[in-house]
């Protein structure tokens, strides 16, 4: 079959600049593309295969994944490597090729210009998966480089592999196609062709003119400009669109495309905050007030005015800083990266967290990573396939998709992934949330950084190509069934060794004072990241100097691009030639792009070209502040007011089968948490391996100093009252590193939004009142707030106009320094004959609860976080810290039934319990098991300490109870509140199979 | 600053040789010198260094790109590891493409180093390295690739701890009768023989090292106790000498009492199980230098 072409990718942003008429000015520029060769070289073709009588667990993970898109019946799939080398060779270097490096001697076997015959007289049917031209692909890249350093003249390699599949429905292909196009590929980033790849022709390189392209704006009306932002992407409202139009009125002249292109990233939602951090008339049942700044009057309020002094840098460098010990401090970032992951999972969740790993390497100096965390959100994993709305992928695939890419990213960077949770909810579907956080350690000395007039401005890692353009105004717009093809250039591509090696040099660089700052090019690529480094300076950039993937690049698209692995710093002359020979002697490619100034100009060039000239203050201060409006009224729905059941075990089970509460294994299984050997709490605990509160690390070697990491989400609750649920994220964040072994006043904590779309009165209202609810907790827990991020917009429109609006999803994240790891507390049961306590009181809660969600109840009885909250935790934090707790779990999803299940299950001991003697307002079983009140924990405590437990408790303020044993037989046993039954009665056994199963893929693929 | 910290730094170029440190001594040396080869994407370059640096050696990291400037630097040292990660990638295959550049440049060296009594320890994708270039098993000496390490049978990255008994009494790294409850993480960790007659062989001469065992102490070992589906339940293996180890399994990642995952219900262990490995490791060293 012929091979599928490259044609050059057209980008999805509708009509150029060029067709408006446009003219070149100033001289005549120069080509930057490679010479192409006079001849093609010739392509030769290389197949490698295990060989027949091995097993090939691809072939057999495809083969479920094709059944899991429909695909039924088929006995058995293999897959083939194809190769296509470029280049001068004889067959005795292809042979050469294959067996010193392509195929393995012990397990595979291979052809050369020919064909495996893996059929052995069966009939099948192939497909074959390969990256698109112009994708990144560095297995072929590392093929190549391989095969010349084994003395073999080849110039580029193409990869491919094909999938033989058997038993495949006697048609035309038609079936296995469409299975693989869902299952196998993504064509976003991958073309899906069917039967073998025969051919492949390298695409020539792509000459390109660089004429600076203008765009006119001075004489457009408003809707001309409404129409203009919207063609070219800009993602700008109104009033600023007429705010350009002023500046540049003023300056008598058009903007060029990039300068539009430059004030469209730099103020981007995602770059700016302008909702967050913008001017807000609120109104409720309180009242109106009005916020000139929300997030400075709210998030950031609570932070100044509890005045920490080991907060070393907050809200101001990519992540906050606060001290770890005398030496060193640590820093954490969490992005969201939820509008690529919803196009293409394993790309835009690979990239979201070598995008926050880049944020802690390019905070102050450098920082080292030690941790991630991650925490999503999905559409219900069972939704049928007729449900989910065209243009969105199925959850399932999604969430497949999305935890390969950070595994993959994650665990080839070397930075264990400690943390996180999952959520379920139909209104994800359109738009998954995607949470990434990184934490890194750095010295206190090097927390301080600013680029000088003078020092050069130098790119280093990857290259630049076409991936990624427009990811920050992409990432502002609200996405609809269109979204899957229109956006699919702002999808990125990772290469975790990329950024490993940018990693390595940087940090050496830093310890030996090579720059006086960096950043990372994220959203806005080096627009973004010279914009803002320079922003107090100024800087005069060559854009012919950056290395590219491919030629043909337009200058506006290498000013934009978000390729991936990209930092930006600022290099003294002086020290330059280090840095570069650091940089060569590891395979980095650092170039200088510019020298920072002192003009307060922005200064683009290509070549001799002058392709963009803005001054700083237009770009950073010139955005015209709007008012916006937000209206809030309380949610809810009615309460369960059916009598209380007789016996709840069979709920308990449900919960616990639930993929909210259910085992996160097949997720964390796939994380490396242990690399680096910091790992001290995994995110699972006891013998019996349940589910652990908040992680806990060791980042440095030696040092029994740890850091504790936890977080806080309840959307639910937010369906009710945002205010409510956002008391609560930080309630729940705290008490997991509290229970875990925190002490509170080293604690801080950052803030996460992924809302609707915040320009309609309501969501911002919502957003507003969650806002003051984490300036309010944060202020009576005494913890700050560090860092945050926020996504707007996630809203999906259906191809019938339906819109889905996510639920308000707040995320807090917790972090604090714990003095000596080994007085830490896992969840997990430890002696028979112990003490279980409660702590803290229960109440009729259950609203935005996941019994309630059992139920198809939301109600309107919220969990409420009680004056008393943090003597409660105190209470606890004393406890532990006087070594009176073997054991202690925060009781949340699913109430006091759910935590003590899980204690048994990863301690494999029973517990026997009293409903009766559970310290709170409500007497119901039901409530005493199922609600999810705020600040509880049930707590182990062996009996020679149960007194001091009791004395220390109450001393504190705390309100404690013993309600039951430890038990040898390994059995919960709950008596009911009236005391005349047992309202639960399991064997442990049943308990950690249903939380085991809740997640489909653990059951899909069950070892073998 | 932790010694692998400093030692992160690229290596001052030297006009001169350092004759000294070049050819160790016949006496006995209180601290042994090991490299930590590090490439691009490795990743537990540094707690590697600190585990020989608590064990009494002094570990130096060395990129390869400078080990190929100079390949006579190992024969400043009594010992290499090629610590885990993803050398390029895991692209072509883990280890491969590293595997491939020792097989093709450097081999000599390490060679040299194992002839004069020094240590090789190959862990997780130092494993998958060491095979690919067909420094272990080495039969007879020879350099020939003979098993490999086979995508997990799970078809998917696991990290799990495993318990290993010491099944030879050859290896330097190694006491007989000795158990190690140490973490696994990778995805291409199946040990495959290239035939019955060497896994025979592997048997035969005592060049299986460490083998998985089941709940109950005993073999075959099921999933998950046998993480990925090697035969034989094989987690490591020695070449003929005994100074060359390759493992799966991270004894680095259980140097410090409190990374037991049993810690927090049994308290410290006197030793840390992973710890011992590289304790020997210097002994032998120490001994031999």
């Amino acid at each position: 079959m012929a091979a599928p072409m490259a044609p050059a990718r057209r980008l999805p942003r509708g009509k150029r600049p060029d067709d408006r008429g446009s003219r070149p000015s100033s001289p005549r520029p120069r080509t930057k593309a490679s010479p192409t060769p006079r001849r093609p070289a010739p392509v030769h073709r290389i197949e490698v295969a295990l060989k027949p009588d091995q097993i090939d667990p691809a072939g057999r993970d495809a083969l479920g994944q094709l059944a899991a898109a429909g695909l039924s019946g088929l006995a058995d799939v293999r897959v083939v490597r194809v190769y296509f080398l470029e280049g001068d060779l004889t067959a005795a270097d292809l042979r050469k090729a294959a067996v010193e490096v392509l195929a393995d001697p012990v397990m595979d076997r291979f052809a050369v210009r020919r064909s495996l015959d893996v059929r052995a007289g069966r009939p099948s049917q192939a497909v074959t998966v390969t990256r698109k031209a112009g994708v990144t692909d560095p297995e072929a890249d590392s093929a190549a480089a391989t095969l010349r350093s084994v003395g073999l003249a080849v110039t580029r390699v193409k990869a491919a592999r094909t999938f033989h599949a058997f038993g495949a429905p006697q048609d035309d292909g038609r079936a296995l196609l469409a299975a693989a196009r869902r299952a196998l590929g993504n064509e976003v980033i991958e073309d899906v062709v069917p039967g073998e790849l025969a051919k492949w022709r390298f695409p020539a390189p792509a000459a390109v003119r660089v004429v600076r392209r203008e765009v006119p704006v001075r004489d457009l009306s408003p809707e001309e400009l409404t129409e203009l932002s919207s063609a070219l992407h800009l993602s700008l409202s109104l009033a600023e669109m007429a705010a350009v139009r002023e500046h540049f009125r003023g300056l008598g002249r058009e903007p060029s495309d990039l300068e539009l292109e430059t004030v469209a990233q730099t103020w981007s939602e995602h770059c700016k905050h302008k909702t967050l951090a913008g001017a807000v008339e609120h109104e409720d049942e309180q009242g109106r007030r009005t916020f000139k700044n929300l997030l400075k009057e709210t998030v950031f309020e609570a932070t100044r005015r509890l005045g920490k002094s080991w907060c070393l840098s907050v809200f101001r460098d990519n992540a906050g800083v606060i001290a770890f010990d005398g030496e060193d401090g640590v820093c954490m970032k969490v992005e969201t990266h939820n509008h690529p992951s919803a196009i293409e999972p394993y790309g835009g969740a690979g990239t979201g967290v070598g995008g926050v790993i880049r944020d802690v390497l390019g905070t102050g100096l450098g920082a080292r990573p030690v941790a991630c965390t991650d925490v999503f959100c999905f559409g219900p994993l069972d939704m049928p396939a007729a449900r989910v709305p065209d243009g969105c992928l199925p959850p399932r695939r999604l969430m497949r998709g999305v935890v390969s890419g950070v595994r993959d990213y994650g665990n080839r960077m070397g930075i264990p992934t400690v943390n996180g949770a999952v959520l379920f909810d139909p209104r994800y579907v359109g738009n998954p949330v995607v949470y990434c956080g990184c934490v890194g350690i750095l010295p206190r000395d090097k927390v301080e950084k600013a680029a000088k007039p003078g020092d050069l401005i130098v790119a280093f890692g990857g290259r630049t190509g076409r991936d990624g353009i427009h990811g920050a105004t992409f990432s502002s717009v609200e996405l609809t069934s269109e979204s899957e093809s229109v956006s699919s250039g702002a999808v990125q591509i990772g290469d975790a060794i990329t950024e490993k090696k940018v990693l390595d040099v940087l940090l050496q660089a830093r310890d030996l004072g090579l720059f006086h700052a960096v950043t990372d090019c994220g959203a806005g690529g080096f627009s973004s990241a010279v914009g803002e480094m320079a922003a107090e300076t100024g800087a005069d950039v060559d854009l012919s100097k950056a290395p590219l993937k491919y030629a043909g690049l337009r200058y506006d698209e290498i000013w934009i691009s978000e390729a991936q692995e990209r930092m930006v710093a600022a290099v003294p002359k002086k020290a330059w030639p280090a840095f570069r020979a650091l940089c060569v002697a590891q395979d980095v490619e650092a170039v200088v792009l510019g020298t920072f100034t002192k003009t307060g100009r922005l200064v683009v060039r290509h070549g001799r070209t002058v392709v963009g000239d803005l001054s700083m203050e237009f770009l950073h201060e010139g955005l015209p502040r709007v008012v916006r409006k937000a209206t809030f009224s309380r949610g809810g729905g009615p309460e369960h007011d059916g009598p209380d059941a007789p016996d709840h075990t069979a709920t308990l089970l449900s919960l616990l089968g639930t993929p909210d509460i259910g085992s996160k294994e097949w997720v964390f299984r796939q994380y490396d948490h242990e690399v680096q050997a910091g790992a001290v709490v995994r995110p699972w605990a006891g013998v019996g391996e349940g589910p652990s509160d908040a992680a806990v690390v060791a980042p440095k070697l030696g040092s029994r100093r740890g850091v504790v990491l936890s977080c806080g989400i309840q959307p639910s609750v937010g369906d009710v009252d945002p205010y409510a649920m956002a008391w609560l994220a930080v309630d729940e964040a705290l008490r997991n590193a509290v229970a875990t072994g925190a002490t509170l006043d080293r604690l801080a904590v950052l803030d996460n939004f992924t809302w609707g779309r915040c320009d309609k009165p309501d969501r911002l209202g919502s957003l507003v009142r969650a806002a003051e609810g984490c300036r309010d907790a944060a202020l009576h827990f005494g913890t700050p707030f560090i860092s945050g991020k926020d996504s707007l917009n996630n809203e999906f429109r259906t191809a019938d106009g339906t819109v889905i609006v996510v639920p308000p999803t707040l995320l807090i994240s917790a972090i604090g320094v714990i003095e000596d790891v080994r007085r830490t507390v896992t969840t997990d049961l430890k002696r028979a004959g112990d003490v279980l306590y409660v702590v803290g009181e229960t109440h009729d809660e259950c609203a935005g609860g996941k019994w309630y969600r059992l139920l198809g109840l939301l109600g309107s009885k919220v969990p409420v976080v009680r004056p008393t909250a943090k003597a409660t935790l105190l209470a606890l934090e004393g406890a532990v810290g006087q070594g009176l707790v073997r054991a202690a779990h925060d009781v949340s999803d699913g109430g006091l039934a759910v935590a003590a299940a899980e204690m048994a299950i990863g301690g494999q001991l029973g517990l026997d319990l009293d409903l009766a003697r559970v310290p709170g307002s409500t007497r119901r079983s039901d409530r005493l098991l199922f609600s999810e009140s705020a600040t509880r924990f049930l707590v182990e405590v062996a009996p020679e300490h149960a007194e001091a437990f009791e004395r220390r408790v109450a001393a504190a303020g705390g309100t404690c109870a013993a309600v039951g044993r430890v038990t040898e037989a390994p059995r919960l046993t709950v008596r009911a509140a009236d005391g005349r039954r047992d309202a639960v009665a399991v064997a442990v056994p049943a308990l950690r199979d249903a939380w085991k199963s809740a997640l489909p893929f653990s059951r899909e693929e069950s070892p073998r | 600053m932790s010694p692998a910290r400093k030692a992160s730094r690229p290596a001052p170029r030297r006009t001169r040789p350092r004759a000294a440190a070049r050819r160790p001594r016949a006496a006995k040396v209180a601290a042994p010198r090991v490299l930590v080869l590090r490439a691009a994407g490795t990743n537990c370059d540094r707690e590697t260094a600190f585990a020989f640096e608590q064990a009494g050696a002094v570990a130096v990291a060395v990129h390869v790109n400078e080990l190929a400037r100079r390949p006579s630097t190992v024969d400043d040292f009594h010992g290499l590891v090629i610590p885990g990660g993803f050398s390029h990638g895991d692209d072509l295959g883990a280890g491969t493409v590293l595997g491939t550049r020792i097989r093709t440049r450097l081999v000599d060296g390490v060679r040299r180093l194992v002839d004069r009594g020094g240590i090789v320890l190959g862990i997780c994708n130092g494993f998958q390295v060491l095979v690919k270039t067909g420094l272990v098993p080495g039969f007879d000496g020879a350099i020939d690739r003979t098993v490999t390490l086979a995508q997990n049978l799970s078809a998917r990255y696991e990290d799990r701890w495993v318990t290993l008994e010491v099944t030879t009494d050859r290896s330097v790294f190694l006491r007989p009768g000795e158990r190690y409850r140490v973490p696994v993480a990778h995805a291409e960790g199946r040990l495959l023989p290239l035939d019955e007659s060497v896994r025979a062989r592997l048997h035969a001469d005592g060049q299986v090292a460490l083998r998985y065992v089941g709940p109950d102490g005993g073999h075959p070992a099921p999933y998950p106790w046998n993480p990925n589906g090697a035969v034989d339940d094989i987690a490591g293996i020695t070449d003929p000498t005994g100074r060359i180890l390759g493992l799966m399994p991270h004894p680095e990642r259980h140097q410090f009492p409190w990374q037991s995952p049993t810690f927090h219900r049994d308290g410290p262990a006197e030793l840390p199980d992973g710890l011992r490995v590289f304790l020997h490791a210097v002994e032998h060293l120490r001994h031999t230098f």
